[in-house]
């Protein structure tokens, strides 16, 4: 950077700083001081008393953008990427393939840089947008009406058990034992402060009462195992409550749709379509529900209308739900949602259409049983859990799987998740479309030396 | 608004269907094939659209040019800091090494990430001068829960059950009765005085033992700098409770004061207006959570701390919990991170001085044009009131529609709630003199538009793909997902 540093100290470090993000040279700022009658910045912030104001800031000297590359580009390198290796971890951020066109499209300017769509005569593109990410959301979890997404999986399903208690004025929720112990924990948080208990159920053997809001389940469940939705379903029902799902996207390309299963309220993370790891975020959370619940749902919807010249547009509509005019009364405090990653959910999901998504959700399947299979067949590895599942299974390891993880990161193997907490010695193992039958082999090498 | 290309974007997905195109090319399964599950368990039908790679690409890039945007146009929203995104943020973002990582790999092959991470929360908590920071809340609305929520912890840590109570002023954006209603708190409205500060008589009739805390944005939604603020944060300190600090508006703050030396216990930053991320059409955003140190224990999981050379996530000690499924937005914390490494102390500072200069110099330019209720050094932004032109004919939402034809984004509209005919005007320090200079000069033609042709303005906008759209229409007869004619 050839920052003029000529001011570092005093009142005014900072006043003729000149960035390469901000134009105004000292020259026009003094044009605009003198049309203010003032002759310095630091005037402007008088209200601030004058004992709190210009403290010192403590930050490392500016990088330039060659600098910046270097400096950060060594820190990347202390992250070892999915792509580096054989990767096998999954439980609930997935490595799958991305289209070139999905992060070609979502870094157009037009996209990436614009507000939310208030004034929806200037966001067409992005109204549109969510509306066709909420038709495919609808159509891929056969659900009636879903919203413009919400943070990640996790807050959805939390705030979808919420929304069960507004709906059915119980205060109650059932949680059930089989998700994702990172998703209970957030449904805990947003649930102690409103005085609704979490109760933990196990879903092969429910015994709900009439108290109960409504029962949480995940499909396929934090394990990689399809539940059967339909028993749970309606248990649910029997006692006045709703089923609430939290569904991976992926596993829609082949398997029956919590929708058809009469579901009240599907959520799921939308990473799965199109969105890289990334450490765990930004991801998109989705949210589909029944016609009938509408009003109660959180989060902006984006309904199809016509201009007063009769042309069809799409405004942002419902919102005596949100905060901006409900306020302490609102569905939820949800403003910023993840816009962009619906974008590319929904660029995801069109370039897949009808037989991509399936395919990958076919190879996900014949991979990853294909891995279980010939990991059962090994010495002293089993496989505890029977049924039915997607993409992700558990493995009995003949050593703690933590050590196990170690030794074959040796040769550059990224394991699956260590669960022995939930499973003694369990180990939950992803296998997508991503693993190559080359890999898969690598790790079942690697499993039968270092067991 | 400029003609973007002549690809048709009308028909929606599903109706540009036609059986048999694909859009993406897959490998085929190279392991044996394995039995499938009970044929009840699978799906027959799967709506989804089958189009073709080009369709794809020129529909969306279609959708695309029907947006402003601030690569081109000037956003001056108040209270949403639309400032240049840097595009050196995106790409360091982007990178495999930290794009392509998985959240829970183990943190020997994350010491990179979690590197980054500390120094931002260090970065974060000296700017706000507070010093205990959580990065894992996703948007500022998050964040607000977030940190009432450790209001609410550090309240019944004390045994002190009885502080059910947060007043929040009358000029603050809705989120935050929002989530304090969601934290569990029961929501009082604070007068607010004059000269647009927290009217003081109003806050010490709440200030009692059943006020949990209140939540102030600083600057206001006014865009003034609260005079009394050291004051409110004594007399709520003295009545027990705590004070929340919303920091939407903390562009205007940079360099020149530090929450928690003015008496915050906890605030959120929304790195997606202040630290450049991109908006992204609505997010994604992120919120982190800054406190003083006896707050800490109370954070949201998970916070990166440093055993000797070697970085780890970990939960403190009485933590509210966790609030998103892992560890915050990184690829938005990755690019704040980047952009005040690029600033450094002084470039942050800056920030605030042309940020605030901007708003003086164009409230200067507007002052007798459009009523300026509260006619007093303006801080980031200024609210004008529409008053004047609406007794004319045009209201602050037609004057904010004409400005579309113009080729600016619109103002916020009718917020603050306390101001009639409000329009909050934030400039931000990225935007050149230039560009000022044309907006001001577009707020004064439009004046006179109003007087000499109220149609022409009352009718905008003009230029826009589409017209002003039925709203009433929209919410009457929702509809929210394309469906198959047959089906309606």
């Amino acid at each position: 950077m050839t920052a003029t540093l000529s001011d570092t100290t005093g009142a005014n470090n900072g006043d003729h700083f000149q960035s390469h993000y901000i134009p105004s040279t000292t020259g026009e700022q003094a044009e605009m001081l003198a049309a203010l009658g003032i002759d310095s910045i630091d005037q402007l912030f008088a209200d601030i008393p004058v004992e709190f104001r210009n403290p010192t800031l403590d930050l490392p000297a500016p990088l330039s953008e060659l600098e910046i590359q270097r400096e950060l580009g060594g820190l990347a390198t202390k992250n070892r990427p999915l792509a580096s290796g054989p990767s096998f971890l999954g439980a609930g951020s997935y490595n799958h393939f991305i289209p070139a066109i999905v992060k070609a499209l979502i870094t157009r300017g037009e996209f990436l840089t614009a507000y939310t769509p208030y004034q929806a005569e200037a966001s067409q593109g992005t109204l549109q947008v969510i509306y066709e990410f909420q038709t495919l959301i609808c159509n891929l979890y056969g659900m009636e009406v879903a919203n413009a997404g919400m943070y990640d999986g996790a807050t959805s399903l939390a705030e979808a058990a919420l929304m069960a208690c507004r709906v059915t004025k119980r205060e109650k929720v059932a949680l059930a034992s089989t998700v994702s112990p990172a998703y209970s924990a957030v449904i805990r948080t947003y649930c102690q402060s409103q005085d609704i208990a979490v109760e933990t159920v196990d879903p092969s053997a429910l015994n709900l009462d009439g108290e109960t809001a409504c029962l949480v389940l995940q499909y396929p469940n934090f394990l990689g195992y399809i539940e059967d939705l339909r028993s749970s379903t309606d248990a649910a029902h029997d006692q006045g409550a709703l089923a609430v799902v939290s569904c991976d996207p992926t596993a829609m390309g082949m398997f029956q749709t919590p929708g058809h299963y009469g579901v009240d309220i599907v959520t799921g993370d939308g990473q799965p379509l199109g969105i890289p790891a990334s450490y765990g975020g930004p991801y998109v959370g989705l949210f589909a529900t029944k016609q009938e619940y509408i009003r109660q749902m959180p989060s902006r919807l984006s309904g199809r209308t016509v201009d007063k010249n009769g042309k069809t547009g799409y405004v942002l509509t419902l919102q005596t739900r949100e905060q901006h005019i409900r306020r302490e009364r609102a569905t939820s405090n949800i403003c910023t949602n993840e816009a962009l990653y619906a974008l590319a959910s929904t660029i995801y999901l069109a370039a897949m259409g009808k037989h991509g998504l399936r395919q990958v959700a076919e190879l996900c399947y014949h991979k990853a049983h294909y891995t279980a299979a010939k990991i059962g067949e090994l010495p002293g590895y089993s496989l505890p859990v029977s049924g039915p599942f997607f993409q992700e299974f558990v493995v009995q390891c003949p050593a703690p799987p933590a050590e196990i993880n170690r030794k074959i990161m040796e040769r550059n193997i990224l394991g699956g998740l260590d669960i022995s907490e939930q499973v003694p010695d369990g180990m939950l193992i992803c296998v997508t479309e991503m693993n190559s039958k080359e890999d898969i082999d690598s790790l079942i090498a690697a499993l039968v030396e270092f067991r | 608004m400029r003609q973007g290309g002549n690809r048709q974007t009308e028909k929606l997905l599903m109706e540009r269907s036609v059986p048999g195109r694909v859009g993406v090319v897959l490998p085929d399964l190279d392991v044996p094939a394995q039995v499938l599950p009970d044929n009840a368990l699978l799906r027959n039908e799967l709506p989804l659209p089958e189009v073709s790679e080009p369709e794809v690409v020129q529909y969306f890039t279609g959708l695309s040019l029907l947006n402003f945007s601030i690569d081109t146009h000037f956003y001056p929203l108040g209270s949403c800091t639309m400032k240049y995104n840097p595009k050196i943020n995106d790409e360091i973002a982007f990178q495999p090494g930290f794009a392509g990582i998985h959240p829970l790999q183990p943190a020997e092959q994350s010491q990179g990430a979690l590197d980054l991470l500390y120094r931002l929360q260090e970065f974060l908590g000296e700017i706000t001068g507070l010093p205990a920071v959580s990065l894992a809340t996703l948007a500022g609305a998050h964040g607000e829960l977030g940190g009432m929520l450790m209001i609410r912890a550090h309240h019944l840590a004390n045994g002190d059950t009885r502080r059910r109570k947060v007043a929040i002023p009358d000029s603050a954006h809705g989120t935050n009765p929002a989530s304090a209603a969601m934290a569990g708190f029961d929501v009082v409205e604070l007068a607010s005085d004059k000269d647009g500060n927290v009217d003081l008589e109003a806050l010490h009739e709440v200030a009692g033992p059943d006020l949990a805390g209140v939540m102030i944005t600083l600057p206001s939604t006014l865009g003034l700098f609260d005079t009394n603020i050291v004051e409110v944060c004594r007399i709520v300190h003295e009545a027990g409770g705590l004070v929340y600090g919303d920091g939407a508006n903390m562009n205007a703050l940079l360099g020149r004061v530090k929450l928690g030396e003015l008496g915050f216990d906890v605030a959120h930053l929304n790195l997606h207006k202040t630290f450049s991320t991109p908006h992204g059409g609505g997010g994604p955003g992120a919120g982190p959570v800054c406190a003083t140190r006896q707050l800490a224990p109370y954070l949201a999981a998970p916070i990166v701390t440093k055993n000797g050379d070697a970085f780890e996530l970990s939960t403190p000690e009485k933590s509210i919990g966790k609030l998103s499924g892992f560890h915050g937005n990184f690829g938005v914390l990755v690019r704040a991170y980047t952009y005040i490494r690029t600033l450094g102390g002084a470039g942050v500072k800056s920030i605030s001085g042309n940020a605030v200069l901007n708003a003086n110099y164009m409230m200067n330019a507007l002052r007798g044009t459009y009523h300026l209720p509260y006619d007093r050094t303006c801080m980031h932004e200024v609210v004008f009131s529409a008053d004047l032109q609406k007794e004319r004919g045009s209201s602050g939402l037609e004057i904010a529609k004409r400005l579309l034809d113009y080729g600016f984004h619109a103002p916020t509209m009718y917020f603050p709630l306390i101001v009639h005919e409000a329009l909050m005007i934030e400039p931000t320090e990225s935007e050149t003199k230039e560009t000022i200079d044309a907006f001001i000069q577009a707020l004064i033609d439009i004046d006179r538009e109003v007087t000499e042709n109220t149609e022409l303005v009352n009718n905008a906008p003009h230029t826009t793909p589409v017209a002003r759209l039925d709203e009433a229409k929209a919410a009457r007869q929702p509809n929210l997902r394309w469906q198959p004619e047959a089906a309606d």
